[in-house]
């Protein structure tokens, strides 16, 4: 590759644009057999939160047309396991590693990133203020700019690293809230999470989902999240990683052109645990048949004058 | 592992279940009894995710594996229509397996419905490895049986039992397991089939003192143990991945309620 693929998210440089969706790749351990992780530009790994979680009742997952509607409830065992046992395995691969972190008060936000801060190992830290799931925290963080600013600052205060703000796309207006985000110290946003969603069995009569609600993912959200990342990249300065039904290089392309400057493969990596390393030689293809030189050029292209 | 599995044979086998053989000799020579395989059935984005399909058969000799499957939605229907050649993308072998060494001589292996498919590669081990083994099959009626003289020339003991008596005995598996127990023809138990049908069976073993294990199922994300969407609640407290944890758990592991 004689082009330049690398990317800067925050105080990160990643050497391609492409990173994992939380909670679609676990760690990325348990997907070497699949992944050269040392290929990735960052590994996002599944979110952790101040205390153990079990996670949320099943059912945790329907699928709906082009699309899976999950409501995992943050299961994890909580940030020293991941600390301890997680994130050193990790940190053997050459990628910037970002851990997601998810929380149910403004403190735990705080007390997960003052934790995390104690690692050199960890790059940099996504924050989760729109968790579909989560009957306390979750959507109401994400919906209100005060609220996600709030969040926003408790983790910058407690942190030197990259701060990332994973936002929720089911806002009338996400530019508010990405600029709430900035404004209280994000380096960077993802856009976004799932959708809020519901499935109902014409079988029980009922809600599918033990949770009731969950996140829609996968193939039906692009065209939302596109116009999210059209939009916020041209009302924020800071880099935007786009997430949302990635299944291959062109989708991920087409989110870059869009004003996205790394791109995150959720529900892909479900469908075909290599798609990851797909899109990585895809965009290198497409970068070295392009007239262009460097991927930053292609970031917004489809905006830019 | 990925493997593009090229069909050699999908044929109809009893009332809406179907046996489908598959080329896929990487997958055939590193499969266990009770693993199963994650497919996708086309490049298109409806259905999205893989189905998990227990393996049925595993042949490492031929390159095969064997899945016998039930139609029950989307995905099963589309693997009814497909026809010998096509090709369908394996990820496998996956999931734990059933443990196939076990104190005593004799196994009960329980199937009910389409539970049964991952029991023949667990009759097949033990017969081989100088078992005593019996299956019982449950099923609602006959039209829903499967040919069953593959497992009597293994040399196992077949008890059918259906819910309208139009084969075998009339009633429940728990009645013809409750037999061998009473028989003390029941050393470890083994089992696949419904929820409910799990519960009860686990009831009659702890009553009993017998161990054993069961294969559950659920609907999957990744099979990889990645993605958390399948978990099954245990009795310890908390989830554990259906996928990669399972789907064979001891008998008094699940929680049922």
């Amino acid at each position: 590759m004689s082009k330049n693929t690398k990317v800067r998210i925050g105080k990160t440089e990643w050497k391609n644009p492409v990173t994992t969706g939380s909670g679609t790749f676990g760690s990325g351990l348990a997907m070497t057999d699949y992944v050269d992780l040392n290929r990735l530009g960052a590994i996002t790994i599944k979110g952790t939160t101040l205390e153990p979680r079990p996670g949320n009742l099943p059912p945790r997952m329907v699928e709906t047309r082009s699309a899976v509607l999950g409501s995992v409830g943050l299961e994890n065992p909580g940030v020293e396991a991941v600390l301890n046992d997680i994130i050193p395995k990790v940190a053997l691969y050459d990628s910037v590693l970002v851990v997601n972190i998810g929380g149910s008060s403004v403190e735990d936000y705080g007390e997960v990133a003052k934790r995390l801060d104690t690692s050199p190992d960890v790059d940099a830290i996504e924050i989760n203020i729109s968790c579909p799931n989560l009957k306390k925290g979750g959507l109401g963080f994400g919906t209100d700019p005060e609220m996600a600013g709030s969040v926003v600052k408790a983790v910058r205060q407690n942190t030197g690293k990259t701060v990332i703000a994973k936002l929720t796309p089911a806002v009338t207006d996400i530019t508010v809230m990405a600029k709430a985000a900035r404004d209280n110290g994000a380096d960077a946003l993802t856009l976004c999470n799932g959708y809020p969603g519901l499935a109902i069995s014409t079988r029980t009569r009922k809600p599918i989902l033990g949770n009731i609600q969950g996140g829609i993912c996968g193939p039906s959200l692009k065209p939302l999240n596109m116009l999210h990342v059209w939009k916020t990249s041209q009302a924020v300065d800071i880099p935007i990683i786009a997430l949302g039904g990635i299944m291959n290089a062109e989708d991920a392309i087409e989110y870059i052109l869009a004003g996205a400057t790394g791109v995150s493969i959720g529900t892909g990596n479900l469908v075909d645990p290599t798609t990851t390393m797909k899109v990585v030689a895809g965009i290198e293809k497409y970068l070295e048949e392009s007239e262009f030189e460097d991927i930053n050029e292609l970031i917004g292209l489809a905006w830019k004058k | 592992m990925l493997e593009l599995g090229k069909i050699l044979e999908n044929r109809p086998v009893a009332k809406d279940i179907y046996e489908m053989v598959l080329e896929a000799p990487e997958i055939a020579k590193a499969a266990r009894p009770g693993q199963f395989v994650n497919l996708r059935l086309s490049d298109k984005l409806d259905p999205l995710l893989r189905r998990p399909i227990s393996l049925h058969g595993i042949d490492p000799e031929k390159g095969t594996i064997t899945m016998l499957y039930l139609i029950v939605g989307k995905g099963t229907a589309m693997m009814r229509d497909m026809e010998a050649g096509a090709v369908v993308d394996v990820l496998g072998p996956l999931g734990n397996g059933w443990n196939c060494d076990f104190e005593g001589r004799y196994a009960v292996l329980i199937g009910g419905g389409i539970g049964i498919a991952p029991l023949y590669p667990l009759a097949k081990a033990l017969a081989e490895a100088g078992k005593t083994v019996e299956l019982i099959v449950g099923a609602k009626n006959k039209e829903y049986l499967t040919d069953l003289s593959l497992y009597e020339t293994l040399g196992v003991r077949v008890t059918v039992t259906t819910d309208d008596g139009s084969a075998g005995i009339k009633g429940f598996v728990t009645e013809a397991l409750a037999n061998s127990i009473q028989e003390k023809i029941c050393d470890y138990i083994y089992a696949c089939g419904p929820l409910p049908m799990l519960k009860f069976v686990e009831k009659l073993a702890i009553a009993n003192k017998k161990p054993g294990q069961v294969s559950t199922e659920s609907h999957m994300g990744c099979g990889l143990g990645i993605c958390l969407l399948c978990p099954s609640k245990v009795t310890a407290g908390g989830y554990k991945r259906t996928c990669t944890d399972g789907p064979v758990f001891e008998i008094g592991e699940l929680d049922y309620e």
